[in-house]
């Protein structure tokens, strides 16, 4: 990635995260600290890595995303409109009755969303699914999954963890947003996640561990990754919960918080968006 | 009926391999009880569609789920016990509020989990599953409704439960003889009394009280339900209508499931019918042979026959 390039993503990365924001902010409410986490890495998959059309979300040869922290939906939702597979003022829709955007994902409502999320812990093994299924069909598609820290609690996870390294399913790229806070807490404070890098490496994955804020290390690590062939990937992000929104960066408050109208005008003012 | 009762499971494996010679997308999963479900013929047949997740059941659904993701056809089976409780937010979810394609299938469903006794006896997998929206609930009866279901549900493009006695059964119809979801079949007419029944193992009882009724003058229907949801509660009606004295019978809680749809059916209708539901009466399972399990819990022949005459 050349430096032309990552500015342009970093751009794109402030572009989601107002749209984020103020999508959040119409409403009033929502999961804003686990969604701001992740934006950087849904920039650089759906602007540099991910194959995927807008204008055909059904793609037979599409990569596959699998937001398995189902929550962070109107993040996923803000990159798949500025992507432009549906209009931006769906955004403005979120979570009211009869949108296509509800507060977890849904593939039956959302165009772009490949898997329904929401009861934590399923992702990873819908994911294994998938990537098996496009593996039976010959297809060079990657399945990329995004799992939270806390949501790392759910043991099914870990049936899924040997179950992707015992099959070597390598055409899998799964990350932890590891933003160190879940709703009752710190981790640390509720259920410590540590060693996580070793926990997936004892599990048979190929562990990379980036700053899941930091564009080129991140996307270093997801090249790596995609060019395995003998097995999954793990891409442990060290984030920050509300990264880039003023008033909650930081914050354990944030998972689900109200949001005023002046909140959303001095974030997004911080983007200089 | 001249032909020989056949263990169910064999026709399960045989039906899928005939299934998936024809159609690249039928995988099979199994939860570390693959010699139990009688799925090796598969397994030996098409290895790259069989998937051992070992003894992981709520990733077996999830697995299960992605598979049918990407346009393959899932068909996963343990034990109904772990297919129901263990497995439910995974099937509620990943499966069906996904609206995906999965088929999955409980087996050795309630007494028939006999020596594995209580913590394996699931009288309650039909209740919590009739509480999933759209969900196909079916009970085959005999080794050809089995053969027709599964391939029904391989067609089908939504979740199925499909409730599974392993053991060997008679044989109750002819080869050709077709099957729906949602449709019920006659096994014996009769117009003194109709009972119900869902299941190979409810059905032999059933047919077996309708012989020691018969010498007794009373004329019993055999109805064999098939399909839980959805559910032919035309056939149901038409029988409490016919013959007025009407019993539900099933291999699990009476309350929640085919009790339940008859009772429902018939209160809803405004049919005055005398009526009895058989089935487990709030009890959890407990060890014993099958046959002795039967009893323990009044669902032989001869408790039916004595339900049937409560009624007169």
């Amino acid at each position: 990635m050349d430096e032309r390039e990552r500015k342009a993503l970093e751009e794109t990365a402030k572009d989601i995260r107002a749209l984020t924001i103020r999508e959040i902010g119409t409403l009033g409410v929502g999961h804003i600290g686990g969604a701001m986490s992740i934006v950087d890495l849904l920039t650089l998959l759906y602007y540099r890595h991910m194959k995927v059309d807008p204008e055909n979300p059904k793609m037979a040869e599409r990569d596959r995303l699998v937001l398995s922290k189902g929550h962070a939906g109107p993040a996923l939702y803000a990159t798949l409109a500025r992507k432009g597979f549906f209009p931006l003022e769906w955004l403005d829709t979120l979570n009211k009755g009869g949108t296509n955007l509800p507060s977890h994902c849904d593939r039956n409502r959302t165009p772009g969303i490949d898997m329904t999320t929401g009861s934590l812990g399923q992702g990873l093994s819908a994911a294994c699914g998938l990537a098996l299924g496009l593996k039976l069909d010959g297809s060079k598609a990657t399945v990329f999954c995004i799992i939270g820290d806390g949501e790392s609690d759910e043991g099914q996870n870990w049936e899924a963890a040997m179950f992707a390294a015992h099959r070597k399913i390598d055409n899998l790229v799964a990350f932890t947003d590891y933003n160190k806070m879940q709703i009752d807490g710190t981790t640390t404070d509720i259920l410590d996640l540590e060693r996580l890098r070793e926990k997936w490496e004892s599990f048979g994955w190929a562990v990379d561990e980036v700053d899941g804020h930091d564009l080129d290390q991140l996307d270093g690590a997801i090249s790596l990754a995609k060019a395995r062939t003998d097995g999954p990937s793990m891409i442990v992000m060290h984030t920050i919960k509300g990264k880039g929104c003023s008033f909650c960066e930081g914050q354990v408050g944030s998972h689900n918080m109200n949001i005023t109208p002046e909140q959303v005008k001095e974030a997004c003012a911080a983007l200089g968006r | 009926m001249a032909e020989a009762p056949k263990e169910m499971r064999a026709v399960y494996a045989e039906t899928l391999v005939a299934l998936g010679a024809g159609n690249r997308n039928i995988v099979v999963l199994e939860a570390d009880l693959m010699k139990a479900t009688g799925t090796g013929p598969f397994q030996k047949a098409y290895p790259d569609r069989t998937f051992n997740v070992g003894v992981a059941e709520a990733n077996m659904v999830g697995v299960a789920a992605g598979l049918s993701a990407s346009g393959k056809i899932p068909f996963a089976a343990t034990f109904a016990c772990f297919a129901s409780r263990r497995a439910f937010d995974q099937f509620f979810i990943s499966g069906n509020y996904a609206r995906l394609n999965v088929k999955l299938v409980g087996t050795d469903p309630g007494v028939c989990a006999a020596f594995n006794g209580g913590t394996h006896m699931p009288f309650e997998d039909l209740v919590l599953m009739r509480a999933i929206p759209k969900l196909v609930i079916v009970e085959p009866s005999d080794p050809v409704s089995l053969k027709a279901m599964v391939t029904r549900a391989a067609a089908y493009p939504g979740c199925v439960y499909l409730r599974l006695q392993r053991k060997s059964s008679p044989v109750l119809y002819p080869e050709t003889e077709q099957f729906e979801f949602g449709r019920g079949k006659v096994l014996r007419d009769g117009t003194d009394a109709a009972v119900v029944s869902l299941g190979a193992l409810m059905a032999g009882e059933a047919l077996k009280a309708a012989d020691l009724l018969k010498a007794e003058g009373i004329d019993l229907a055999v109805v064999d339900a098939l399909s839980l949801k959805p559910f032919d509660a035309e056939l149901v009606l038409s029988y409490a209508k016919k013959c007025g004295r009407f019993v539900s019978l099933e291999n699990g809680q009476r309350a929640g499931a085919l009790g339940s749809a008859c009772a429902e059916t018939i209160a809803e209708a405004g049919i005055a019918v005398r009526f009895a539901r058989m089935g487990i009466d709030d009890e959890f399972g407990e060890v014993g042979t099958q046959d002795w399990l039967l009893s323990r819990y009044k669902l032989t022949a001869a408790d039916i026959a004595a339900t049937v005459k409560k009624l007169f």
